[in-house]
């Protein structure tokens, strides 16, 4: 196992980075290390754990901005915008049932530069559409900002953006700023049940065409639905769609209701409310119908595509036709979850392959690797964690990993594996 | 502000550059003439003109990539240009570079409403991906004022926002996929119709980066169906504070109404004079709060709105009643350029971002610069997201008044930033701010960008001079490995 440092401040972190530069140390960053799973095991030869650079800087609620250091817990984050009716509105995830690892934690600097959104990512966009400033630390220990704590700023180049989801291997985001949002005053869930995939799709993409702002839009299969923790979900023993509109209650009220005018033709339309409503869309948004009853097992893997709201449903009906896996759509039918047990090389090579030919976006999510922390035969590294890079776009990637680590000491593979980024 | 000296040898092959343009760009591709030439002098900033050495017209994303190709092997600069609309000089030509206008490219690619998005050339106007979509309900959000006019891939280019923005985002948050040629003729594409893309978010870099990384070819944005009912509210202040307070109340209150305008007393008369929007001109601000969801919403809110607006102090208040009243209201807002035009024979724009509550002493310290220059100012103001532009009246008529007004902006823009703001919100730096990039960066930041630029142009021919006061050399900026006690061949001197 690799040394862990834990620097107590800025500075610290600076001098230990510039260190390594200098040293040619392999590093690996880490908040609390909830989502090691995901991306490549990182090859590095000191872990410096950001848990002690911790702290809210600066939140003007008036000005819907905070600021905060990289290590700072998700919870502090979210208990300090609660208290003033705000949030963080990409809905962030919580990875504990993916990766059997502690509920409720994670930092705040680990949850942007891993970069996923939950199922409000729809409406309300990524993290990366969040997050506005970054003071951080190169590969070569030189500390630097960008960006500011405006959302309108169009001065120098965006490096916040480009930092978000890039785990880390570009520079060390030691604070960051970030646009918080009111929360919704009401929510309302609209639930129907028996369709299929295609015409889960359909319902769901007519709803993202209204005006109706639609927050959420999910199906679950029989097979997944009945692993809820909802009774009246779980013993429904059919497929279940679902859709979430929020704002004014007056709104979320007119706009519930016309959504299920709406889709009347669909089938017989009711409603989930409050704690059910907030429960179930926290169970899509964590992944937890590929992690509960059966498919509890950690061995399995898991992926994450994101492809064009049509395209789900094609990709979903061929998982169904072709394969064992379990899978459930968000996002209107643009992310499609799979979970399978069996053959991830061969798994892989097809669904990349049919991704591609769509345009799209493959992620491992969870591989089935040994606990031991063995790295060779990692499935991780044999299939890959994101999509291959393509040819046209392979050496610049590079060129920007090198333009912020030159000796790529910054999470090293984290990413791409074998290719050092 | 000074451009890098033109490259004599460059200027003198002008004739073989422009029969190797001739042999990529067959028919009326290219514009050598100076008399033609001079159309593209300038953008929007147009204190700054300079010839270009020529202009080229491409059709194809093939040929540009052939352009850039010779180009990057034959070492000339490149300039892209979309509608030349751009307020900070991102677009001004270079003595010794080819101006690629983006024109010709044109075409709306594909509309697909069931995946609510539109494929478009770099060339189309913002409005026209609206008017493409409009007949089934949707339309683009993002809408600066210039909408009419500017392009897609300027927008991409300058990250464009606009009155919406502070419910439905900016380009960067409306932008689903991208096609970019870099410098060295590579076409390079991200994203498409998906929201994550995967690996690094290099759209997120390439939007606002002002043409320095490559020339954007294809643009694929998400549109959005309009809401039911829009409701545009006109609320007049005695003071700059009540209206600021006002805007801050609403947001505290949790209401995120799709647009919020502010102007001062000075924007409102000559608003006023130029198209009669209704405004109250005894008052110190107007704000224009606009709400938007189905009606029951608009209802609910609009009360909330108006018992904020009376405790913040308000002097006058009214709600559209009709689309043509809404229309109304937004007129003089919509018109504040020309407006300004009619009453002062030049003005300079300037475009800073604010935090808010900053916004009383910002206004209150420029009253007082404004009586220094002996220049008068007026402001408009994206109130939602702290967005300032003020206007400085000049007459360039007038012996020095023009170095005057650019004076009294700079000093704006280094005020924005000392009260925790940036230097451009919506314009961007282009030659304009350039200069004011240190009084927001330390040299290790641009440093960064800089090198970030080297990724993806090597040798420095995309749109130099621009964005960054000092020009360095990727070459000049790689880190000196010093491992340890080993520096890499210890017998050369160094400087």
């Amino acid at each position: 196992m690799a040394e862990d440092i834990r620097p107590q401040n800025e500075n610290e972190l600076q001098q230990l980075i510039a260190s390594a530069y200098s040293a040619g140390t392999g590093l690996e960053i880490i908040g609390q290390g909830t989502k090691r799973g995901l991306g490549h095991r990182v090859k590095a030869d000191l872990v410096i754990d950001l848990s002690n650079i911790s702290g809210i800087t600066l939140y003007e609620p008036e000005e819907l901005v905070m600021s905060a250091y990289g290590g700072t817990p998700t919870s502090e984050i979210n208990a300090a915008l609660g208290a003033k009716g705000q949030m963080l509105a990409f809905e962030p995830w919580d990875p504990a049932q993916i990766y059997g690892t502690k509920q409720g934690k994670g930092t705040i600097g680990g949850l942007f530069m891993t970069g996923f959104a939950g199922p409000r990512r729809i409406s309300a966009g990524a993290p990366r559409d969040h997050l506005l400033g970054v003071n951080a630390i190169n590969g070569a220990g030189e500390m630097f900002k960008s960006g500011g704590r405006v959302v309108k700023n169009v001065s120098g180049f965006d490096i916040p953006k480009l930092m978000a989801g890039s785990f880390g291997t570009l520079a060390v985001a030691s604070q960051l700023t970030f646009k918080v949002l009111p929360r919704p005053e009401a929510v309302r869930t609209i639930l129907l049940k028996g369709l299929s995939v295609d015409e889960a799709g359909k319902a769901m993409r007519a709803v993202m065409a209204s005006p109706h702002e639609a927050s959420g839009a999910a199906h679950l299969p029989a097979a997944l639905s009945c692993q809820s923790e909802i009774d009246e979900i779980a013993t429904s023993n059919t497929s279940i769609t679902i859709l979430r509109v929020e704002g004014p209650r007056p709104s979320a009220e007119y706009r519930a209701d016309a959504i299920g005018k709406m889709l009347n033709s669909f089938g017989h339309i009711s409603q989930l409310r409050s704690e059910k409503s907030a429960m179930l869309w926290r169970e899509i948004r964590d992944v937890q119908p590929l992690c509960s009853g059966d498919a509890k097992d950690l061995s399995k893997h898991i992926w994450r595509v994101s492809l064009a709201p049509t395209d789900g449903p094609r990709l979903a009906n061929w998982v169904e036709k072709n394969t064992k896996a379990d899978f459930y759509m968000d996002w209107s039918g643009g992310l499609v979850w799979i979970s399978l047990d069996e053959n991830i090389v061969q798994f892989a090579e097809k669904l990349r392959s049919i991704v591609s030919g769509f345009g799209g976006h493959a992620t491992l999510v969870r591989a089935n690797d040994d606990a031991s922390g063995d790295a060779s035969g990692d499935d991780r590294d044999l299939v890959g964690v994101f999509n291959p890079l393509g040819r046209a776009i392979d050496p610049l990637v590079k060129r920007v990993k090198q333009s912020f680590d030159p000796d790529g000491i910054l999470n090293p593979g984290r990413m791409f594996g074998a290719e050092q980024i | 502000m000074k451009m890098p000296k033109p490259d004599g040898q460059i200027i003198d092959r002008r004739r073989e550059i422009i029969d190797a343009l001739a042999r990529i760009l067959p028919g009326e591709g290219l514009i050598v003439d100076e008399e033609e030439l001079r159309a593209y002098e300038c953008d929007g900033l147009m204190a700054y003109r300079q010839l270009p050495l020529v202009v080229a017209l491409p059709e194809t994303t093939e040929q540009i990539s052939q352009i850039l190709s010779y180009c990057h092997k034959a070492g000339v600069k490149i300039v892209p240009r979309g509608a030349g609309t751009g307020l900070s000089g991102g677009a001004l030509p270079l003595a010794d570079g080819i101006t690629v206008g983006l024109g010709k490219l044109n075409r709306i690619i594909d509309v697909d409403f069931e995946n609510r998005a539109v494929v478009a050339q770099p060339g189309v106007t913002n409005k026209a991906i609206t008017d493409a979509v409009e007949a089934k309900g949707f339309y683009y959000a993002p809408d600066p004022s210039s909408k009419i006019a500017c392009s897609i891939g300027g927008n991409v280019a300058e990250n464009s926002g606009g009155m919406h923005c502070l419910k439905y985002g900016l380009t960067t948050n409306n932008l689903l996929g991208l096609e970019m040629v870099l410098m060295s003729g590579e076409i390079i594409r991200l994203g498409g119709k998906h929201l994550d893309a995967g690996g690094y978010d290099l759209m997120g870099i390439i939007t606002g980066s002002e043409g320095l990384l490559g020339i954007i070819t294809e643009v694929t944005v998400r549109i959005l169906q309009k809401p039911e009912v829009q409701c545009a509210i006109l609320v007049g202040f005695p003071s700059s504070t009540a209206g600021g307070d006002c805007v801050a109340n609403i947001v505290a209150a949790g209401i995120i109404p799709s647009a919020m305008e502010m102007m001062d007393r000075m924007a409102i008369s000559a608003m006023e004079q130029f198209v009669h929007s209704g405004y109250p001109l005894d008052v110190e601000s107007i704000l224009i709060v606009e709400l938007d969801g189905p009606e029951v919403e608009v209802d609910y809110l609009l009360q909330k709105v108006e018992a904020i607006a009376a405790s913040a102090g308000s002097t006058f208040f009214r709600a559209s009643n009709s689309e043509q009243e809404r229309q109304m209201f937004w007129q003089g807002r919509m018109s504040a350029f020309p407006s300004v035009g009619r009453i002062s024979p030049d003005y300079l724009t300037m475009d800073g971002t604010i935090p808010r509550h900053r916004l009383p002493e910002v206004l209150g310290e420029m009253a007082e610069m404004s009586k220094k220059y002996d220049l008068r100012v007026a402001n408009v103001f994206h109130a939602g997201d702290g967005n300032l532009h003020p206007l400085i009246l000049y007459d360039a008529n007038k012996q020095g008044e023009l170095e005057k007004a650019e004076k009294f902006g700079f000093e704006i823009l280094k005020l924005c930033v000392r009260v925790g703001g940036v230097l451009s919100g919506e314009h961007g730096i282009g030659v304009e701010k350039r200069d004011l990039m240190g009084e927001m960066f330390s040299e290790i930041d641009l440093d960064q960008q800089q090198r970030l630029k080297c990724a993806f142009d090597p040798t420095g021919l995309m749109n130099p001079g621009k964005v960054y006061p000092t020009p360095r050399r990727c070459a000049e900026m790689s880190w000196m490995h010093v491992k340890a006690d080993k520096l890499p061949f210890p017998d050369i001197p160094r400087f």
